[in-house]
């Protein structure tokens, strides 16, 4: 699989990461670098192998009652918010 | 360096119990050792009103009867566990001004063991790294780098600045957090003792996220009994992370001097890869020769999908990191870099808060989970993930314990790597196995290269069986005979 600079544009704006101009060649490189080395998985028959997702084999997440914990806490939520006016988060328009 | 920064936590509590010194004078000697050696760049944050403080706190509680596992201790605490009113930045721009409301839950139990915060290490952009360079705060340097004229020698990564603080004797242990490695071979590579416990043994919450299926933290420390001591204080069950075992940890200590007899030890021969230093596979061999002479049984075992571990990881890891790192988007906490419209302003945040590395990483994870690509990568990478996992158990059927060299070479100097990406992944190539499966794992110093650094050897055994891992690990170390003292740090 060949990763060039429109794909790179594509993979940038799905992350919403700017990627500038002159950046974009040389990521490429990198990125295909990357994804022609792990390629070699192709190597490796895994038919019938069911994935792993959690961190060890057969781990059953539990579950709990959907209860408020830890409410109450404006302040601290607000804490570290880049801009934030009469107790809510102020941020950029998002309907025109 | 005074002799107070010399010591083991073992010895510490021993001298804090009778009385030779108290917390303050400890933790006072270990503020001026950071102080001396801020040329390292071990330290993020330093906190030394607030350790100070907490020192006599630890005294008047010992006045009073109240002696806590760790009381007493001062600690580095790598800058990717939240810690309440204290500047958390996982060393990225994204966050380097952010203060969490909360600590993270493996601080707060060292907390109330006793212990006192010395500040914040220095680590990788978000753990991702195996050099500690891509920190935003600029690179750590290896104490080791003076004993072999090299200022610029990493430190490893991504908990460099821990590894490389605990080494020089600036606090007497710290915490890391690893995820492919980012504790062991930093540990490795500056000559201490870094243990990554079973994933679910310490809680993941408030520790800043990269890739949440392997996150680990542990401990980072001058000697094997440190490490048990440690790692008790940290681990426990924690119902605010959903993966937190409720399996008890059993008391490590008094695994430590037990015999190794007839305890059956692993050596895998997928390890001996294209690249690894001669002196690193003698060493690997001198390592099993010792727990022999222990009475252990030494057998050669298979694990046919080692090499593929590291490209696994490569998908897995960046694809769980583009998830967790999509909430840095300037409108809760953390930076932001205004645009035209909404959209403008996620990119440019986005794009100036992340350093190079965490910004490939988020691109090869967007594209493996991206439409088209998921089955591919994504769903291949989860599939050989659990064949490394079975291979794992069944080699537990034949041995209790396998042991292999942390990593394929000692340290090495600042930028001899960070062009050719893949040599710098290939750092991991021997603990990322263990990651993929979960299972505990610790590395010890084992010897010097000829050059003059240290190197290490890992040990890892069956899920939750640290009692093993600690009881082997500590024969490996009294056989190494490495001095736990501290580099005699001297500034440059």
């Amino acid at each position: 699989m060949s990763v060039d600079k429109s794909t790179v544009m594509r993979i940038s704006q799905l992350a919403r990461i700017e990627v500038a101009e002159g950046d974009q060649d040389k990521l490429a490189d990198e990125l295909n670098n990357i994804l022609t080395w792990v390629e070699q998985l192709n190597e490796v028959d895994t038919e019938g192998v069911a994935p792993m997702s959690s961190g060890l084999p057969g781990a059953v997440l539990p579950q709990r009652e959907d209860l408020v914990s830890a409410g109450n806490r404006q302040p601290d939520i607000l804490r570290n918010a880049p801009d934030s006016r009469s107790g809510f988060f102020v941020v950029p328009k998002v309907i025109e | 360096m005074s002799e107070l920064t010399a010591l083991t936590i073992a010895e510490a509590l021993q001298g804090l119990k009778a009385r030779e010194y108290t917390a303050e004078e400890l933790t006072e000697e270990h503020i001026k050792s950071i102080e001396a050696a801020r040329d390292l760049n071990a330290f993020v944050l330093e906190t030394p009103d607030q350790a100070i403080e907490d020192a006599r706190a630890s005294d008047v509680r010992r006045a009073g009867g109240e002696i806590g596992a760790l009381e007493g201790i001062p600690l580095g605490i790598k800058d990717l566990f939240c810690t309440k009113d204290i500047r958390t930045t996982a060393c990225s721009h994204i966050l380097d001004n952010f203060v969490p409301s909360y600590e993270s839950f493996v601080t707060e139990k060292l907390r109330a063991a006793g212990a006192t915060f010395l500040g914040k290490t220095n680590l990788d952009e978000f753990a991702m790294g195996s050099s500690n360079e891509t920190s935003y705060f600029g690179p750590v340097r290896n104490p080791w780098g003076q004993a072999v004229d090299d200022p610029g020698l990493v430190p490893g990564g991504s908990s460099g600045g821990s590894a490389s603080a605990v080494a020089a004797g600036l606090c007497l242990g710290a915490t890391g957090t690893d995820t492919g490695g980012s504790i062991r071979q930093p540990a490795a590579f500056c000559g201490i003792v870094g243990m990554k416990p079973t994933y679910g043994r310490c809680s993941r919450w408030g520790i800043v996220a990269f890739a949440s299926s392997l996150d680990q933290a542990g401990p980072m420390t001058r000697t094997v009994k440190d490490a048990a001591i440690m790692l008790e204080a940290m681990a426990g069950f924690d119902e605010n992370d959903s993966t937190s075992s409720q399996n008890v940890i059993p008391d490590l200590e008094a695994c430590l001097g037990q015999d190794i007899k007839g305890l059956r030890i692993g050596i895998p021969r997928e390890y001996r890869v294209e690249g690894m230093d001669q002196e690193i596979e003698t060493l690997w061999a001198k390592g099993a020769r010792w727990l022999e002479e222990q009475g252990a049984e030494v057998i050669e075992i298979s694990l046919p999908k080692t090499k593929y571990a590291l490209p696994t990881y490569y998908i897995i890891a960046p694809a769980e990191a583009s998830s967790n790192l999509a909430r840095y988007d300037g409108m809760r906490f953390g930076l932001r870099v205004d645009g035209q419209n909404l959209e403008e302003t996620y990119m440019k945040t986005r794009a100036e808060g992340f350093g190079a590395e965490v910004r490939r990483r988020v691109l090869i994870g967007t594209y493996v989970l991206s439409a088209g690509y998921y089955d591919a990568y994504y769903l291949k990478a989860q599939k050989v993930r659990r064949i490394i996992s079975e291979e794992f158990a069944s080699a537990f059927d034949q041995v209790d314990a396998v042991l292999t060299p942390t990593a394929p070479t000692p340290a090495f100097s600042q930028g001899a790597k960070t062009d050719d990406l893949i040599s710098m992944y290939l750092n991991d190539v021997f603990t990322v196995p263990a990651s993929l499966a979960g299972l505990p794992a610790i590395s010890i110093p084992a010897g010097l290269s000829s050059q003059g650094l240290p190197l290490g050897l890992q040990l890892i055994t069956r899920a939750f069986d640290e009692s093993t891992l600690f009881r082997v690990a500590g024969a490996l170390e009294e056989a190494a005979g490495w001095s736990p003292r501290p580099l005699k740090y001297q500034g440059s």
